[in-house]
């Protein structure tokens, strides 16, 4: 039996710990010369993958994709340093962002052309959080999801994933090809090594263009206004139990 | 000492290893870079195979404690983005 073909799409981002500027057309967020990594949801799937392996789960390849300017190939690079066997870069230069219906289709041609038989993305971007490209992936390819994924089994060609939902979680079981979104709580991801980064430049990374999939990714969306959230109001302290009494009917609370 | 003691290698790889965990330390680089050189510093006077070793093992430790305290600083920011309600 052939071993897995497992697919990991990931998004460069604003670094999580950085606080978001819009900039002052109020059209987008301020991301010029910031620091950027991997998006945090996507090493979640990287790990996985690499952990399945490590777990004896027959995998052939993992192969990590990103589409994004020629600056996203570090991020491919930290993620072949935690583990990934190869990168494919589809180059955009300028204009807008992708949209998640664009990434989908795209990722609908490399899951083809890579014969891809499990896709693990992360579940959202910590940037636009549409949350939107693995569903809309799986209805593409008319394969079963399971999003949101806590623990993910693989015994022959089925899987067996743990999902989150409010209040509790689900366990779901498809057979391959399958679509996995990852959640926090799915693994620890590891730190990429000084030497792993170093055997990760001659890990094999393909360049591409949109043209080479010949697809059509005009955006269909609109951003007409990008605003912050409205300041935090600050609180009063009140002098004793009467007076918050007081104060909670004043609000309508009691 | 004349020749190049083999212990020398691994201390000078951990040493390399942590300054390079110290890219995305909290508190800046600077604040990093300079606390990790005193502290191997502290430790030159050490001749003793023994003794270098556990300060390499130390060295080893105190990685995994930056590794973990990135992981959990990430976790715990997130959590509070998307978990908490």
């Amino acid at each position: 039996m052939s071993g897995l073909r497992v697919l990991v799409p990931i998004k460069r981002v604003l670094d999580y710990t950085l606080k978001p500027r819009i900039n002052a057309a109020q059209t987008a967020v301020e991301n010029s010369a910031l620091k950027h990594s991997m998006n945090p949801f996507d090493e979640l799937s990287i790990e996985e993958a690499v952990r399945l392996r490590e777990r004896k789960v027959p995998i052939d390849e993992i192969t990590v994709f990103t589409a994004g300017p020629p600056k996203s190939q570090d991020m491919l690079r930290t993620a072949m340093a935690l583990g990934a066997d190869k990168g494919i870069h589809v180059r955009i230069e300028k204009g807008p962002e992708l949209e998640p219906l664009g990434v989908a289709k795209l990722l609908k041609k490399v899951v083809e052309e890579q014969k891809s038989d499990l896709v693990i993305l992360g579940k959202q971007s910590i940037d636009d959080d549409a949350g939107q490209t693995g569903q809309m992936l799986a209805g593409l390819l008319g394969w079963p999801q399971a999003t949101q994924a806590s623990k993910v089994e693989i015994t022959d060609k089925t899987v067996t994933v743990i999902k989150e939902v409010d209040g509790g979680v689900e366990t779901v079981k498809a057979n391959l090809p399958m679509i996995i979104t990852t959640d926090l709580r799915l693994n620890e991801p590891r730190y990429a090594s000084l030497p792993n980064i170093m055997k990760a430049k001659k890990k094999p990374l393909e360049k591409k263009t949109l043209e080479d999939y010949g697809l059509d990714v005009e955006p269909r969306l609109k951003t007409i206004k990008v605003t912050e959230p409205p300041p935090r109001k600050g609180g009063v302290k009140v002098d004793d139990v009467d007076g918050m009494i007081g104060k909670l009917k004043e609000l309508g609370a009691l | 000492m004349a020749t190049t003691p083999p212990l020398r290698h691994q201390v000078i790889r951990i040493y390399k290893e942590l300054l390079f965990l110290g890219r995305d330390y909290p508190l800046g680089y600077d604040y990093y870079r300079t606390r990790l050189h005193k502290a191997f510093a502290s430790q030159r006077q050490l001749t003793n195979d023994e003794d270098i070793k556990k300060g390499i093992a130390r060295a080893e430790f105190v990685k995994k404690e930056i590794e973990a305290l990135y992981y959990l600083k990430r976790y715990r920011t997130l959590r509070q983005r998307y978990d908490v309600t």
